[in-house]
């Protein structure tokens, strides 16, 4: 088999910390060959090198045997090198079509012409079943629909090399499955295919070879005949992984949190998003709420965290009602929040990293006196933070927060959010985007938290977390609470059949 | 050794955006040089080395005139460059330095009670209408979502208008169209400033400046006030989730904006150095200055000092132009060259990075 493309003995240096430690890397024609690594391990740089973001200090890139030196994302897509980033960049007031032609559009007389575009982007559509509305507006599709379009919008370039760079982590099930499938469709047609994911269940079922980095090193390559998710996790973080479960029952306290008949409609749309929703969580329990994206959760939490003002109902924390307190206020009164978006609520990405892990607490007596903050116990917090969650970063407490690998900035996060031992903590997706060493470290930080008395709320897609790690589930299909059921008792199956709203009560 | 320390400090990240600012401005040079040599080929050359010296070629005399054209740019750009830096864009300063400049002449003309701290009644009074002057434009963004720069800009053309209404019907005169002068207690103190920079226009509106320059850098970098308002600027849905009083914030940072540009207004005009307000139906220029000054500074309280002496230089090189019969606006085509090319900071901190990395490699 030909190699489609070499990089060779690349070596990647931001100030601080070697991204890229003299990696050789091939890629076969028609081939989908993944990269799995710990968080930071420096999956995405590799791939920022090769569609020319970033200038390796070392190493050449040999495309069909010629050397080449990419200049730029435009230079790659020349080349045909596409990606499909791990954070989209797409224009949110532009349309479909618009997004996919920019920066190339055909023009007559100095107008762009769309039609020749329209036609181009529905025949791909079409043949890849990718069911794009070319004229809705990004802001308005699912998160789902906007990596098709960034899917469309290397296709429409004529990518033959197309980078995926966990593309899985912001999709339900669902859209995982079917995003496999075009995948696989690609690989028939002959295009070569780099595949970035953290679930070794998606990777054996897609790859044709894997490589696994560690600390920016090439730990090897294998063929995915012949390896196991066992070995290669071992590969991956040096030890062996386990998923750690609840094997004791839980000391129940008193309740923690109580949600009682809580209903809010959406005021541009006049839908109704929640519908009296009503359920408690005590003191030393997980209580999951599972449900398929989109059924409510993210109104749920808004509302729990007083992000999001309710229309009726009420919350108490604490046997105090916190219903139409501030942000603030119930954060005082003991509630940590884990958000589902960690770019638009979890991080200021321009602050340094010291100054995220105070982002809750910066304003207490602890980190300020007389209106100054105190920069001496900051600094000091953020290395016992840094230290205690094993946050890898370029410069330590002063990393600009931009700069950190996506799943460090998730364990800033809850390094943040758990440390400050909160009588509740809402958690939403806490593991999205993380290695598996870290998602198994997680998992023991909330079973901690549950065995030390505190009550954690946890919102998942994920039916095997949502297993693993509760007490009680309760299922949420179309902004109602149909189900509650106990991981002992049920199967996943039965939780899908809830979640899909084709069983309810009991 | 010492060398390679220096190489180091050079190689700084942090200084690629100040490379680029210097770049900014070598390259908005050049192009005014190409502009005199079509204006004027024969004394081109002059020209372009007169305008570059003249803020030193008179030695404290001319430092002492960039100091004074300097000062209020150097508040209004603080203005500017302080909103930026909270996720504001104040295109107002114009209208807050005309409304503070009139109350504190007002003050200055109309009361004596105050005796020889007139002044500093007025200032501070001229401080307090900037920020009304803002608050207007704050609620209708904060309750409303009224884009601010189409408030603060509509807010400018009230502010003129009212307020040559308001030189007529108080402190007029009638000759000139202006208004009246500062009495001695209403100009700001220049404790000494004009002896060292004899024969200049230097007045004390530069200690106002510098004082809210330092103010301002020590707010927005040291307090629980300013982390917010940061964070605010930054990124207005993670400061809610951080329980951050969103809207509060923003009104209070464009009142504090405001406020600044109404000082600039009191160190304009509590002078003696013959500028009256004027009646007239174009705004003051100091105000969009401003805007020049913040983009050239970086938003940043220490770069805007830099980059208001900058322009105040260039400034005062522009008034010898009339030498060589071409007109000081020529200062204005170069500054506005300047600010274009700040504006595509982002090809030359790539330039700049460029550079400096090909200079360690060499070594
Ligand atoms: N622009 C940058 N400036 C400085 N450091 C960076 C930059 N980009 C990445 N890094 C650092 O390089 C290392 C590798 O990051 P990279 O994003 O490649 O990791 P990754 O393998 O994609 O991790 P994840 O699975 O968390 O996305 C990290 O330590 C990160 O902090
Ligand atoms: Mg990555």
């Amino acid at each position: 088999m030909r190699n489609t493309l070499r990089m060779k003995h690349i070596t990647k240096i931001f100030p601080g910390i070697v991204a890229n430690d003299d990696i050789t890397f091939e890629l076969r024609h028609g081939e989908v060959h993944s990269l799995l690594g710990e968080n930071g391990a420096g999956k995405s740089t590799l791939m920022s090198v090769l569609f020319g973001i970033y200038k390796p200090e070392q190493g050449d890139i040999e495309l069909n045997g010629k050397t080449v030196e990419i200049l730029g994302p435009n230079h790659a897509y020349q080349l045909g090198i596409g990606m499909v980033h791990q954070h989209f960049k797409l224009v949110r007031t532009f349309t479909v079509l618009e997004n996919i032609i920019l920066g190339i559009e055909d023009t007559k007389f100095g107008l762009i012409t769309k039609e020749d575009a329209r036609k181009r982007v529905l025949e791909l559509s079409r043949k890849y079943n990718l069911n794009i509305d070319p004229d809705a507006k990004i802001s308005e599709i699912t998160v789902g629909m906007q990596q098709r379009v960034e899917i469309l919008k290397i296709l429409y370039r004529d990518a033959e090399i197309m980078i995926f760079d966990e593309p899985t982590a912001v999709l339900t099930p669902q859209e995982i499955k079917e995003l496999i499938e075009i995948i696989k469709r690609f690989k028939k047609e002959g295009k070569s295919i780099v595949f970035i994911s953290h679930k070794l269940d998606e990777i054996m079922s897609v790859s044709d070879r894997i490589t696994v980095l560690r600390h920016g090193k090439n730990m090897g390559t294998f063929d995915a005949a012949n390896t196991t998710k066992h070995k290669l996790s071992k590969q991956m973080v040096g030890r062996d992984i386990e998923s750690p479960k609840l094997n004791t029952k839980p000391h129940l306290g008193e309740v923690a949190l109580s949600v009682e008949h809580l209903s809010y409609t959406s005021k541009a749309s006049g839908k109704p998003i929640l519908n009296d929703v009503s359920f408690s969580v005590r003191k030393g329990e997980i209580v999951s709420i599972a449900g398929i994206d989109g059924n409510g959760q993210t109104e749920l939490v808004y509302a729990l965290t007083g992000l999001l003002q309710h229309d009726s109902g009420d919350i108490i924390l604490n046997n105090e009602s916190i219903g139409h307190e501030t942000t603030r206020n119930r954060t005082l009164a003991g509630m940590a929040h884990i958000p589902e978006d960690r770019h638009k609520h979890g991080l200021v990405l321009e602050f340094p990293l010291e100054y995220n892990l105070v982002l809750q607490e910066y304003f207490t007596d602890r980190f300020q006196t007389k209106g100054f903050l105190r920069f001496d116990t900051i600094r000091q917090h953020a290395y016992d933070l840094i230290q205690d969650y094993d946050i890898r970063s370029a410069r330590g407490p002063i990393t600009n927060t931009r700069s950190m690998s996506g799943g460090n900035q998730q364990k800033a996060i809850l390094a943040r959010e758990i440390s400050r031992s909160s009588d509740v903590l809402i958690s939403v997706q806490p593991t999205r985007g993380l290695d598996v060493g870290a998602i198994e470290y997680v998992h023991k930080r909330l079973i901690n938290l549950r065995n030390s008395g505190k009550a954690v709320l946890l919102v998942s897609l994920e039916i095997e977390e949502v297993m693993n790690i509760s007490d009680r589930i309760l299922i949420i299909y179309e902004g109602e609470i149909t189900g509650e059921l106990y991981p002992n008792t049920t199967s996943m199956q039965e939780i899908g059949l809830y979640m899909s709203g084709a069983k309810r009560g009991g | 050794m010492m060398l390679r320390k220096v190489i180091r400090f050079v190689q700084n990240e942090k200084l690629v955006p100040v490379y680029s600012s210097m770049l900014a401005i070598v390259a908005g040079l050049l192009v005014g040089f190409v502009i005199l040599l079509l204006l004027n080929p024969s004394q081109s050359i002059q020209a372009f080395f007169t305008m570059l010296f003249a803020g030193l070629s008179n030695g404290p005399t001319s430092i002492g005139n960039v100091i004074y054209f300097a000062s209020p740019i150097i508040l209004t750009g603080l203005s500017v460059g302080f909103a930026f830096r909270t996720g504001l864009f104040n295109i107002g300063a114009t209208g807050q330095l005309l409304t503070g400049g009139y109350i504190a002449l007002l003050i200055g003309i109309r009361t004596t009670v105050f005796g020889p701290f007139t002044w500093l009644i007025a200032l501070i009074c001229a401080a307090i209408t900037g920020a009304l002057w803002s608050v207007i434009p704050g609620l209708l963004k904060m309750y409303k979502g009224v884009h601010e720069v189409v408030t603060t800009i509509m807010m400018n053309y009230v502010a003129l208008f009212l307020v040559n209404f308001l030189v007529k019907q108080t402190i007029y005169n009638n000759l000139k169209n202006e208004s009246l002068p500062a009495p001695a207690d209403a100009v700001i103190p220049k404790f000494g400033l004009d002896h060292i920079f004899v024969n200049s226009n230097v007045q004390g509106g530069v200690f106002i400046a510098i004082l809210m320059v330092i103010i301002i850098y020590v707010i927005l970098n040291k307090t629980v006030f300013g982390f917010e308002l940061k964070s605010v600027g930054y990124n207005k849905h993670a400061s809610k989730y951080a329980g951050i009083n969103v809207k509060l914030r923003g009104l209070q940072a464009l009142m504090i904006s405001g406020a600044i540009a109404g000082t600039a207004g009191a160190v304009i005009y509590l002078s003696d150095s013959l500028t009256f307000l004027k009646v007239q139906n174009t705004l003051p220029t100091q105000g969009f200055m401003g805007i020049s000054v913040a983009l050239l500074g970086l938003n940043d309280p220490i770069g805007i000092v830099f980059s208001g002496l900058f322009f105040g230089y260039l400034i005062v090189g522009g008034q010898k132009m009339q030498i060589f019969g071409l007109s000081p606006e020529v200062i204005d085509i170069i500054t506005g060259m300047i600010v274009y090319f700040s504006a595509l900071a982002i090809v030359f901190q790539n330039a700049a990075k460029r550079i400096f990395r090909m200079k360690a490699v060499d070594e």
